[in-house]
This record gives structure tokens, sequence and C-alpha cells, in this order.
């Protein structure tokens, strides 16, 4: 399979990055060194390239209705420029995806962007376009993913960053609002939105600028690794590795996103849902640190303290801020309380571990 | 990018090093070695008195993005292990062929050191 390639896969490269097969995406994993980057975050700014996200736009006159009942959260909350994290469940209230929904603040009809996972835009734009012929719904759904590249600029410094870089200052716009602002000559989608934890913004480029913006936002580059340790510090979910419908179905109650789900709406996936609530889950997503030296990794097993398998780690590091090791997994909820002893098998060897609080870090 | 060989060393393609002391042999993890595995975060190694082979897995390095095998470049037996390792891994990406050493080991008469590559055949391998 040939790997879809972000706008500026080759200005990466001549940078030096080292790269990554993620969601059929070829990406850079690592500019520095994932430290370097993760610390950068988190004491200064960074940007990534995150054009392997989907772009779906949805427009018309039922462009809302559509992305109501396609998406668990409420959209009729959403005020023009604002946004929201939601899920995107089937029909038994399996995560599909989450995403993050934007409501655009042009156009007579309400107008949509959300942005799924890498390598979910066709399949959600294919869903989008099913559902809304077999409801004989009036919506444009538009995959415009490689229409765009999407850069993220995290940390500290970033809003200063971001805001000096445009010609008008985007600092008054609060988390989960966004606006167009115009960056070297051109349009970009520019949300107080991110996935480190820290406060930034997310643009999205037009493709023929994204060189250029780019260059604009002039701070140190990063990787996917660090993203992913960011996230994880955050306990920020990772769709295919928190949850994935075909080998880890999970729902929103059990990934602890349950927020997301606004049952007094109507959605695919919405009475199943009520029912996981009224009757609760079997496992809950929770965090774990090794007390003994190792680093869990994603499949490692957790059990109980007499070794009997009680779950799995679904995505582990080394925290680079912390210093310590620390996972995201699933847990019966008899084991989900933050102190409660448990082990994670590394490697074959019985580690003590700890369920804890996520975020790891306080925000 | 070029890496540091040092010549006084000898090397297994899996990149570990040992260096050329006649009866007790540092080893550690190449330059190259260090650098494709990024930020190494934990390093488990054996205890003092473990036997060797050639060939053999001793021990674990594991970066923020990976999990790799130790294997021994010589027959012999632990005699010393880093153990600043534990406290400071990055000793790894900072000293590879320095402070970020790892075993000592007491060579065995048949320490298999002649079936190693020279330095020349390692910068060949990894150019």
């Amino acid at each position: 399979m040939t790997l879809r390639k972000p706008p500026l896969r080759d200005v990466h490269d001549a940078a030096g990055a080292t790269f990554t097969e993620f969601g059929g995406w070829d990406m850079p994993v690592e500019f520095d060194s994932i430290k370097a980057e993760h610390r950068a975050v988190r004491e200064e700014a960074g940007i990534f390239d995150v054009s392997h996200m989907g772009q779906i736009a949805v427009s018309g006159p039922d462009a809302e209705r559509l992305m109501q009942k396609l998406t668990s959260n409420d959209v009729t909350e959403l005020g023009r420029g604002d946004s929201q994290y939601s899920m995107i469940p089937d029909e038994e209230g399996t995560i599909l995806d989450d995403t993050v929904v934007y409501r655009l603040p042009e156009g007579d009809d309400a107008e949509f962007l959300f942005v799924p996972n890498a390598g979910h835009d066709e399949q959600m734009h294919r869903r989008w376009t099913e559902h809304r012929d077999e409801w004989g719904l009036d919506a444009t759904v538009e995959n415009v993913t490689d229409e765009y590249a999407m850069y993220a600029v995290q940390g500290p410094d970033a809003p200063e960053l971001v805001s000096d870089a445009a010609d008008d200052s985007v600092l008054d716009l609060s988390k989960f609002e966004g606006r167009y602002a115009e960056f070297a000559g051109a349009d970009c989608w520019t949300a107080r939105t991110g996935y480190t934890g820290e406060d930034g913004f997310e643009l999205i480029v037009p493709v023929e600028s994204a060189e250029a913006v780019w260059d604009l936002l002039d701070c140190q580059p990063c990787g996917l690794g660090s993203r992913d340790t960011l996230r994880m510090e955050m306990g920020f979910l990772l769709s295919g590795q928190d949850f994935d419908a075909e080998d880890d179905p999970r729902n929103p109650y059990e990934a602890g996103v349950g927020w997301t789900v606004k049952l007094d709406t109507e959605f695919v996936g919405r009475d199943p849902l009520e029912r996981a609530k009224e009757e609760g889950t079997d496992d809950e997503f929770v965090g774990i640190k090794l007390v003994d030296r190792g680093v869990p990794r994603h499949g490692y097993d957790v059990t109980d303290t007499d070794d009997h398998v009680v779950g799995e780690v679904t995505s582990g590091t080394m925290s680079p801020t912390l210093g310590e090791p620390i996972a995201l997994g699933y847990v019966p909820s008899d084991f989900a309380d933050p102190g409660t002893v448990v082990r994670v098998v590394v490697r074959g060897q019985s580690k003590k571990a700890k369920i804890a609080n996520v975020p790891f870090l306080s925000e | 990018m070029s890496f540091e060989v040092p010549d006084d060393r000898k090397y297994l393609e899996s990149h570990e090093w040992v260096d050329d002391a006649e009866d007790t042999a540092r080893v550690g993890i190449s330059d190259f070695a260090q650098d494709e595995l990024g930020d190494v975060v934990f390093v488990e190694l054996p205890d003092e008195g473990d036997e060797l082979a050639a060939g053999d897995e001793f021990g674990v390095v594991e970066s923020i993005k990976a999990v790799s095998d130790l294997y021994s470049p010589v027959n012999g037996t632990v005699t010393a292990v880093n153990d600043a390792l534990a406290d400071q891994p990055e000793l790894v990406n900072e000293d590879p062929f320095g402070d970020g050493w790892m075993l000592e080991v007491e060579l065995a008469d048949d320490s298999g050191l002649d079936d190693l590559l020279t330095a020349d055949e390692y910068r060949e391998q990894i150019e």
C-alpha cells in the first residue's frame, strides 16, 4: 500500500526528521529527540504537522441535523466559531472514532468541519453520505483532507507566537473557539484546540500555503513521538490504540468520555448507550503508574496481586515530565480506584503498579 | 550523518561493542545504535557472576519509542554492571562509548573476540 504523505513530507525529511507509518500516512515521528520536543511543548512551544488528521466539511440546510445524528455530543450547543470534542458511535454505541467538531462562522446554513483520525476520513465520509441519503437529508459532505495541511502549535508560548504570526491577534479566542485568520496571506481556520494539555492552536491551512505558514510559525518542530507522550500524560485517548471498533470495541462510558454523550439528543447508538449508562460498565479506563522499574507498553497484561489477568495496558511510556513509567488501560471497576495495587507484566516479569489519577499532570 | 566508531573496539552486527582489554572487557552499544533508539529511558542488565555466551541476550535497552534486546559480543563472566544507568539511562545517549558502558566481562579463554567486526567492517555496515 502506498503511504499518504503530508504536504511537507520532503521539507521534514530535509530537516532531519525520522518517519513512521501511522494510519496509512508517512509521518514525522521525531525531529530532534522525543524528550527535547516534549520539553519544548511543556515549557515553551512546539509545532506538530498533523496533516494526517482527516477533514470533513458538512454544509447545507440539514447539516446540523446530520451532525447531530452521527455524533454523540450536542452540536446545537455550538455557536458559530465554537467547537466540541465528540464521539462517533455505531448502532451498538461502540466508538468508531473520536473527533473535534467545528461550527464554522460563515454561510447562511450551519457549516461544520469535523476532524476524524488518521486513515478514517474515507470511512467517515462514506458514513456521512450513506446516512444522509438514507435519511433523505439536504446536506453536502466533502472529504477535504487532501486540500489542507493541519498544524498544532502548543505550549505556554504558543498563543503569543501564533498571534504574532497572524495578520490580526487571535489571543482573544477562548478555549475551543476559532475563526479564520490570515497567515502568510492565506486564510487559515485557527482554533484554540489541541492534544497536549497545553494552551495553543490548531490551524487548518490551504495546501498551497502549507510551507509558508509552517515557516512562519518558528518554534521547535515536533513529531508523533512527543505528541504521544504528551497526550498520555494527559490521559487523552488514541484512536486505534485505546479503543478500536474491531480489535478493542469500547463505548464512551468505558473509555472515560461519557461526558461527550448527550442522551437528550437523538443520535445513532443512543439507546444502547442509555442502557450502558444505567447498567454501568464492567471495565473502566484508568491511569496506571509502575512502582517497579520498567516501561509499560501497549498490549501488556494487567494482573491482580495473585497474577490473575484482569486487564490490559492500551498505551504506556516513560513520562518525560515526571520521569516515571505511566500507562493507560482498562481494568474491571473493582480495580479502578486510584491507589489500588495491581501488577503489569513487562516482558514476562510481573511489576508492581498502582492505579493513578488522570491526567497524570494536573492541568 | 556520521557516527563515532572508535578503532579500539570490536562490534557485533547487532550494534554492541566490546573494548580490546585483554582480561576484562567493557561492553556497551554503539553511537549508531543509541541514535536509532532515540531517548533511552530504561536499561535492564544481568547480575554480577552471570555467565555469558557470545550471541546470548544479556539484557534490554528501552527508549521512549522502542524496546531492543542486548546481545553479548563475547564469552565470559559478568564482573560488574554500570549501576549509574539505573538512574541515568540517558548516559547511553550522551556517551555510548564512555560513561554509557553497560557491563564488564571477564573474558573466557575462548572469548570469541576474533569473530567480531573490526571498526572498519562495522563502519561499512552502518554506512
